[in-house]
């Protein structure tokens, strides 16, 4: 259960302040797939980070599981985002020098899981990924899509319950990105917590809820029954992108 | 986190970028293969120079006209000064100073040698039938001096090795007939060879009796006086009685005696400074090689800014961070160290192959401390890039800035 109540995020620009996130509220059960969309600058990823602890509010409280995660210190935050947090992001983020395999057990290595057991984990998850054959390949001998798919590996190798994707598809053509699409949506019926900011309405679809954000606010909440006509709402100018 | 993961992990950074890796190393290398090379040659100078007066017999003083507050002059060599010793002074010393076994009067001087149609130009040692035995040296054929001919002075003469080589060729020279400055001398000897000893070329000089080659100089003085003091003599009384039976007969200090065991401490200390002089300016080119890996790891943790951001996503925490950037620059610096030991052990081996008369040792306690410092360099200077990239923020590192 994620709970933020009064979240600000500012940042000092010069002499005047940059409110990148004004008094965010929001609750996220458990297990629940929810997008987040609105036009660039709107707050999006920084509240994403947020969530993911890469970052912490200026102000307010930010629950996890139920623990105030707003004031932790550094290392705690690492520990949270080791154990609980998985991350993807739209360009992938694979160490360039690693291979794939490689690139998912590093997880584990900070986690101080032994050789043995990181490679078995590792080879699962790749398995589970649909690139067993791919496994001593470098990112730059990997597709965009398989790249994807090695990160969404190394973003579940700790079981975290809480995966977030910072635009899954945005360096994707369709058909690699339904591939992602899918794996994420496998995650979120295994039971975890699947936060995706997009600004493709069909990645949105697919999610419980959407959270429109604009200059920082949410400031509208779509229930699923919404979700499914969002492809004419954007046709008809009500969300902008 | 393990250290063989550290280490995997730092050593697959350093290969991606071999080429500025490999470049940052050149720096350590040279460094190390200085501190190496340059510790080699002072220990084998400090080796040779000690073997040279153990070859010559510890327990000898030298007396050399003229005042000379300093020691570690040249004790041979040295001519032409006012106030001369002569054969009398060395007798007198012989004579009455009990802790002397021996005295060799040596008479310095440099004139032409010549044979049938060959001649050179030879350094002339007066001395006397002892000093073959002070010396050490050996004999190649015939005999040396004959004894007490010190103040007889005979036409005989006993030839150094090259010398006896070059006018003779493969002749017998033995009682052969020579002609040196304008006097005629019979060979009664040739020594055998031995090669450069402390500023005397004992193979390209020829030996006459003391008074043969001072009537031939046409000088009264001796050049030097060589004494040989008896076993477990002390050696600060001998000198003490020397000095003041010199007095006596000169009525002043005009002379100097040296020891050899002053002379070679004297020496020995001056080279142990002079190689840790040098080592120590080898070893700040390793400072310099230090701030090239800190450069380097500075580029890398700059260019590596989203990896950063993305191991701190992924949960790496700051310590994980430090430690990964530290053991990669320590590891940059070991691989330094042990490639500039490597090149520099090889040099010293070379050198040792081109010039075998003196014998290059690198000292342990230089290869120890070079190890040391280098490794020592690559955490020191490693700190700062490493304490950068920890000290990231991982919001901005994952966009790159």
């Amino acid at each position: 259960m994620i709970r933020l109540e009064e979240i600000w995020r500012t940042y000092q620009m010069g002499d005047h302040e940059l409110h990148a996130l004004r008094d965010v509220h929001e609750e996220i059960e458990d297990g629940e797939h929810v997008a987040i969309m609105g036009p660039s600058g709107s707050g999006k990823t920084t509240l994403l980070n947020l969530l993911g602890c890469l970052d912490s509010p200026t102000r307010g409280k930010y629950s996890l599981a139920g623990r105030d995660v707003a004031r932790l210190a550094d290392d705690e935050l690492a520990e949270i985002r080791l154990r609980r947090i998985g991350f993807i992001f739209q360009s992938f983020h694979l160490v360039p020098r690693l291979t794939a395999i490689q690139n998912i057990e590093l997880p584990l290595i900070f986690a101080g899981k032994n050789p043995i057991e990181r490679k078995e984990l590792a080879e699962a998850a790749l398995i589970a990924v649909g690139l067993s054959d791919r496994s001593d390949h470098k990112p730059s001998e990997l597709s965009g899509g398989e790249k994807q798919r090695v990160a969404i590996a190394r973003a579940t190798i700790m079981q975290p319950g809480l995966v977030l994707a910072d635009e899954p598809t945005g360096n994707l053509d369709t058909r690699s990105g339904a591939q992602v699409l899918d794996l994420l949506g496998d995650l979120h019926r295994e039971g975890r917590t699947l936060i995706v900011v997009t600004h493709d309405p069909n990645v949105a679809r697919r999610a419980d809820r959407v959270l429109i954000m604009r200059d920082g606010e949410i400031v509208r909440r779509m229930s699923s029954a919404e979700v499914v006509k969002l492809g004419s709402l954007f046709d008809a100018g009500e969300v902008s992108r | 986190m393990n250290f063989a993961d550290l280490f995997r992990f730092a050593w697959q950074a350093l290969i991606q970028n071999r080429r500025r890796s490999g470049l940052s190393l050149i720096g350590v290398v040279v460094g190390v293969v200085a501190v190496v090379s340059l510790t080699a040659i002072g220990e084998g100078a400090l080796h040779y120079v000690t073997d040279q007066f153990v070859s010559l017999g510890t327990s000898i003083v030298i007396v050399s006209p003229g005042r000379n507050e300093t020691t570690g002059g040249i004790p041979l060599g040295i001519g032409g000064v006012p106030n001369d010793l002569t054969l009398q002074d060395t007798i007198a010393i012989e004579r009455r100073i009990q802790s002397i076994r021996t005295a060799v009067p040596i008479s310095l001087s440099t004139d032409s040698i010549e044979h049938a149609e060959r001649s050179r130009l030879v350094s002339i040692i007066g001395v006397s039938s002892e000093f073959m035995r002070l010396q050490r040296l050996d004999l190649a054929m015939g005999r040396f001096l004959p004894e007490s001919d010190r103040d007889r002075g005979s036409a005989v003469v006993v030839l150094g090795r090259t010398v006896a080589r070059e006018i003779f060729g493969g002749e017998n020279p033995l009682g052969a007939a020579v002609r040196v400055g304008g006097w005629r001398m019979r060979v009664i000897g040739v020594l055998a060879e031995r090669g450069r000893k402390l500023g005397i070329q004992i193979d390209e000089s020829i030996y006459v009796p003391t008074a043969t080659a001072m009537r031939m100089a046409n000088t009264r003085s001796v050049s030097q006086i060589m004494l040989e003091l008896f076993p477990k003599v002390d050696l600060v009384l001998a000198i003490d009685e020397i000095k003041a039976l010199l007095i006596e007969r000169h009525d002043e200090e005009d002379f100097t005696c040296i020891s050899q065991d002053a002379v070679m401490a004297s020496l020995s200390s001056i080279l142990r400074m002079l190689t840790l002089a040098v080592a120590g300016i080898a070893a700040v080119s390793l400072a310099v090689a230090g701030i090239g890996i800190m450069n380097v790891m500075l580029v890398s943790v700059s260019e590596r800014t989203a990896e950063v951001g993305l191991l701190k996503a992924v949960g790496a925490n700051r310590r994980q961070i430090l430690a990964l950037f530290l053991v990669e620059a320590a590891l940059l610096s070991s691989v330094g160290g042990l490639l500039g030991l490597a090149v520099g052990t090889a040099l010293v081996a070379l050198g040792n192959q081109l010039y075998p008369s003196v014998v290059l040792v690198t000292p342990l306690w230089a290869i120890g401390s070079v190890l040391l410092i280098t490794l020592g360099t690559g955490v020191v200077f490693g700190v700062l890039p490493a304490r950068r990239a920890a000290a990231l923020d991982p919001v901005l590192a994952l966009r790159g800035r």
